[in-house]
């Protein structure tokens, strides 16, 4: 209190106090209000978040913990509990011995063959898909709401109603079971919603711009590759997280549109842990699970922010 | 550039004339409509042209083969008099009744939570999320693995004393489409919970500056402003949600197989069986179109609801 | 059928979205090198008269003529006009040069001819030190100058302008007004400036059309809108604080409200014979004279103030005359409180007077 600037101030308060009248600032409650770290609402708040967060990491944990362990382990122990003996051997086999009904390739010839479905399924739907939105946010023509609609409420049909007509179809063109069967049924059923996504990204770029590069006399494709795409990446990612995780999950497509030769990942994993023949290995199929599973994971993980955009996308109508 | 002719040598017309309009309308914005042909032929060709066929086909004798042989009302008349199917439709409703109202009360009560401000929301968001990331076939078989009986979690219970503890609901007829909504939850919370938050982001904060000056409780709050205020978030999520359910179909083929005995049948997986299995495509037609039917229901009052109402305010 | 020197003539021009009427048989004839300010409020069609010019909307009927060429079916870039746009609409990935030379490699202009003239437009808007930043590096002031630049580079006949200070905050829309004034004085190319602001109008035009639901209500310079406007919508919509009005009759030369009766001496009918009937007479606030130049005005009164408004420059007060309330713009070294009394003079020449019913001027 011996410092001559507090004094000062102090003194300049007791001024306005003499001139107001009113009350000094020296007593009562000053600055931020004093907070307990543990208010009783905190601990409720956090308490129920790690309380839920336990139960979604729990299947997690199993899956890691039982990969990691070896039959007799698993058959004697309790299976949250971590491994005694950390033992690999699952996921080898996993990877390269285990059985389907028909083949004892392991996952790798599903991991392959997911992969091979997915980069042209990938590339060609949002190829098409960003041209669409583009055409429909900038050059609307008579009736191009109409087949927008169409294509939205498509997106609500159950699979199921059109499989069979479809299949019938790719029959026709020569693509039953072929690999670019299923790239287009991919593309088809992947153009609602990235149309959507695209239409709505490209209607939020101001118009004036789009008005600015047609007084420059760029046409229609000009406009889309010199103008709109460049400032769209992020839509573009969005657009390939949406596209990678729902085409490597697809089960559905797999299992129809094509081959013994060429079922997509999840067809493998479900042959492989759901054959009947054999004795079941826990750790082997929980290994393969896994497996399956690390793509999608790899990417959501590493996306972060951008993946809860993809999704929200499916839900912000246009 | 024939356009371009014609618009210079156009005389100017009198002020009482013809509209002024390009001859050749088909061939305005041409690029726009080659562009858009993928978007059409999708349009009409699958999502009309495949519903309409597979209708049609619904009301044929089709059985390994499709045949335009009409016996009118006779595949949905067998669908709804066997047993596998009302099964299904019994399951389909329990399933998604629950699996609806958790999904969705338990997505806004955890969307709350992480819009109070706290420490960690990424991570707690970011783990919520991460099962939606995941196929059903993977969703399935973890779930499957977990709720084995001798070595899941009714084991671990019985190895810590508790020897009659009984939870085993992947063969328990009775149970096991609750088996299959746990791991249905833990798939996709996530999703709604993440609509839900950004709807309540959406919000005017000063609505909340206003309840907090007025001293309205922060439940209350919620349940008389907030809550009415998210309508259509709620109205879409339960859109999504609903038409996910009617699509259930690999959760059950990898949890379940669809039993035991049959028990945990839904009606994706009769289509699927019907058509590709028993090659009993009239029933697999017949079946489908009930599922569309069904997509219709929801669909309807909430389209209406969505836009046919706000034309008349 | 076209007037003899006009850039840019419009003809019975139409547009319908729907059922509803944009734009109504609009006829308009802007002079070479002329300086043309459509004004208006939101949703009076002065935007979309705009986009009609550049071919960006397609009219429903009608004609457009730029330089004696029939333009109305031609694609934007072929009408021969540059644009600038309120939000600068710049093409965000690429360099000031990039935005500059886009339409010029679109077009196929040589190479030489591009950069001869970029270095022309650059030296002009003094935006040589931008050439090689991106948009998302400029201010809004520079933004709005590469904005330009894009226009002038394409060396056109007409430049339209889409509120393009409407973005900036007040003092750079007034550095950025004079700019385009020199630049205007100093190109001597047509341009067709649409506003909400009737200060950049009132400064800007060589003449303002005024519209209002698609319609011009009055075509003329800015003296003539502001002293003499054609109905009581200009009236009402040019000048800050707005004109006084007062409903009333006009009988024989004099105007009557209530306890006010004015002889209207001096006051130019718009015809030489005007029948008694109900009438709204208009007085700007900075028409009321007070002070020492009472006395130069020919009718004289006394109003009580009610409410004074000072805003520095001048001062407004609030009055009551005839039963209505009443601005008067004052001097801002005016010091009045409510409750004084205030003596006022007007000059019936200042003065507007219109037609109860049709609004229009009488």
């Amino acid at each position: 209190m011996s410092n001559p600037a507090d004094l000062a101030s102090i003194a300049a308060i007791d001024a306005v106090k003499t001139r107001t009248g009113g009350v000094g600032l020296l007593e009562g409650p000053r600055g931020a209000r004093p907070r307990r770290a543990f208010s009783r609402s905190n601990i409720f708040i956090y308490g129920t978040l790690i309380l839920v967060s336990v139960y979604y990491l729990l299947p997690l944990w199993v899956m890691v913990m039982t990969s990691l362990k070896g039959m007799p382990e698993i058959r004697t122990g309790n299976i949250f509990a971590p491994p005694m003996e950390i033992t690999f051997e699952p996921w080898v086999k996993a990877w390269a011995e285990a059985c389907t009904g028909i083949n004892c390739d392991g996952l790798s010839r599903g991991f392959w063959n997911s992969v091979f479905i997915l980069v042209p399924s990938v590339l060609i739907s949002i190829a098409v898909a960003s041209v669409n939105g583009y055409a429909l946010a900038n050059w609307k023509f008579k009736g191009s709401e109409v087949f927008f609609t169409i294509l939205i409420l498509g997106a609500f049909i159950p699979y199921q109603v059109m499989i069979y007509p479809i299949a019938i179809l790719l029959g026709k063109i020569g693509l039953f079971g072929s690999l670019w069967g299923l790239v287009l049924v991919h593309t088809i059923f992947g153009m609602p919603i990235l149309t959507l996504l695209f239409r709505n990204y490209f209607t939020s770029v101001p118009q004036e711009l789009f008005k600015a590069a047609r007084v420059d006399g760029a046409g229609f494709w000009g406009i889309f590759f010199r103008i709109m795409l460049p400032m769209s990446l992020p839509i573009f990612v969005v657009a390939v997280i949406l596209q990678v995780t729902g085409i490597w999950n697809d089960f559905l497509f797999g299992v129809i549109y094509s081959n013994n030769e060429r079922y997509p990942m999840t067809v493998q994993l479900n042959n492989i842990v759901n054959s009947v023949q054999g004795v079941k290995e826990y750790n082997v199929n929980m290994a393969a699970t896994l497996l399956t599973g690390l793509v999608p994971l790899v990417i959501y993980f590493a996306s972060g922010k951008l993946f809860v955009r993809g999704i929200a996308a499916g839900a912000v109508k246009g | 550039m024939a356009v371009t002719d014609q618009a210079q040598t156009a005389v100017p017309r009198p002020a009482t004339g013809a509209p002024a309009r390009r001859p050749l309308r088909v061939f305005r914005n041409l690029a726009s409509k080659i562009a858009a042909i993928p978007m059409v032929l999708t349009a009409l060709v699958i999502f009309v042209g495949c519903t309409l066929w597979t209708v049609v086909y619904s009301f044929t004798r089709s059985g390994m083969l499709p045949r335009l042989q009409f016996v009118g009302l006779d595949q949905y008349e067998r669908l709804w008099s066997t047993p596998k199917w009302l099964v299904s439709i019994q399951n389909l409703a329990i399933y998604g009744i629950c699996a609806m109202v958790l999904t969705l009360v338990l997505g806004f009560l955890l969307a709350a939570l992480l819009d109070r401000k706290i420490r960690g929301e990424d991570v707690f968001r970011t783990i919520i999320l991460y099962p939606f990331a995941l196929s059903f076939i993977v969703t399935g078989l973890v779930w499957q693995w977990l709720l084995n009986p001798d070595y899941g979690i009714q084991n671990v219970v019985r190895s810590l004393g508790w020897e009659s503890f009984e939870f085993n609901p992947l063969y328990n007829p009775d149970l096991v489409i609750f088996g299959l909504l746990i791991a249905g939850i833990w798939h996709g919370t996530g999703l709604s919970m993440c609509i839900m938050l950004a709807g309540l982001r959406g919000i005017d904060e000063d609505i909340w500056k206003a309840s907090r000056v007025e001293g309205i409780p922060t439940w209350k709050t919620y349940l008389f402003v907030i809550i009415p205020m998210m309508r259509p978030v709620f109205v879409t999520c339960l859109v999504l949600i609903a038409s996910g359910i009617i699509k259930l179909y690999d959760l059950v083929v990898a949890q379940t197989g669809g039993g035991p005995g049959g028990s945990s049948e839904v009606p994706a997986k009769y289509v699927m069986d019907s058509m590709f299995g028993a090659q009993n495509l009239g029933q697999g037609f017949a079946a489908s179109s009930m599922m569309l039917l069904s997509v219709i229901i929801i669909l309807i009052p909430w389209a209406y609801l969505e836009y046919g109402g706000k034309k008349r305010v | 059928m076209l007037a003899p020197n006009s850039s840019v003539s419009i003809r019975d021009l139409s547009l319908q979205f729907g059922a509803v009427q944009v734009l109504q048989n609009l006829n308009l004839d802007i002079g070479d090198g002329e300086f043309l300010v459509l004004l208006g409020s939101s949703g009076c069609g002065k935007s979309t008269l705009l986009n009609c010019i550049a071919g960006l909307l397609e009219p429903t009927d009608g004609q457009i003529h730029i330089k004696g060429r029939n333009v109305t079916w031609l694609e934007p870039s072929e009408r021969g006009i540059g644009m600038v746009f309120q939000s600068y609409a710049l093409y965000p990935q690429m360099t000031v040069r990039g935005n500059l030379s886009f339409g010029l490699k679109n077009a196929r202009v040589p190479k030489a001819d591009i950069d001869q003239r970029i270095a022309r437009a650059a030296k002009i808007l003094q935006i040589e030190p931008l050439l090689d930043r991106k948009p998302a590096q400029l201010s809004g002031g520079q933004r709005q100058r590469v904005a330009i630049g894009r226009a002038l580079v394409r060396d056109v006949d007409v430049f339209l302008f889409d509120e393009p200070l409407s973005n900036l905050d007040a003092k750079l829309r007034a550095d950025l007004r004079v700019e385009i004034k020199r630049l205007h004085h100093n190109l001597t190319n047509t341009m067709i400036y649409v506003t909400h602001d009737q200060v950049e109008a009132m400064t800007l035009a060589d003449r303002i059309a005024i519209m209002k639901g698609g319609q011009i209500m009055q075509l003329g310079s800015p003296d003539e809108i502001y002293n003499r406007p054609q109905n009581k919508y200009v009236a009402d919509f040019i000048g800050s604080p707005a004109m006084n009005f007062i409903e009333g009759h006009y009988e024989k030369g004099r105007f009557r409200a209530n306890d006010l009766d004015i002889a209207l001496d001096g006051y130019r009918l718009a015809a030489p014979q005007v029948a008694d009937r109900p009438a709204i007479l208009g007085i700007r606030p900075e028409h009321v004279a007070t002070g020492a130049m009472i006395n130069a005005a020919p009718i004289h009164g006394e109003v009580a103030v009610e409410l004074v408004e000072p805003m520095g420059a001048d001062t407004l007060v609030w009055a009551t005359l005839a039963g209505k309330p009443f601005r008067i713009r004052m001097d801002g070294q005016a010091r009045l409180a409510p409750g004084d009394r205030l003596p006022i003079g007007l000059d019936p020449a200042k003065a507007s007077l219109f037609d109860a019913k049709t609004e229009e001027r009488l």
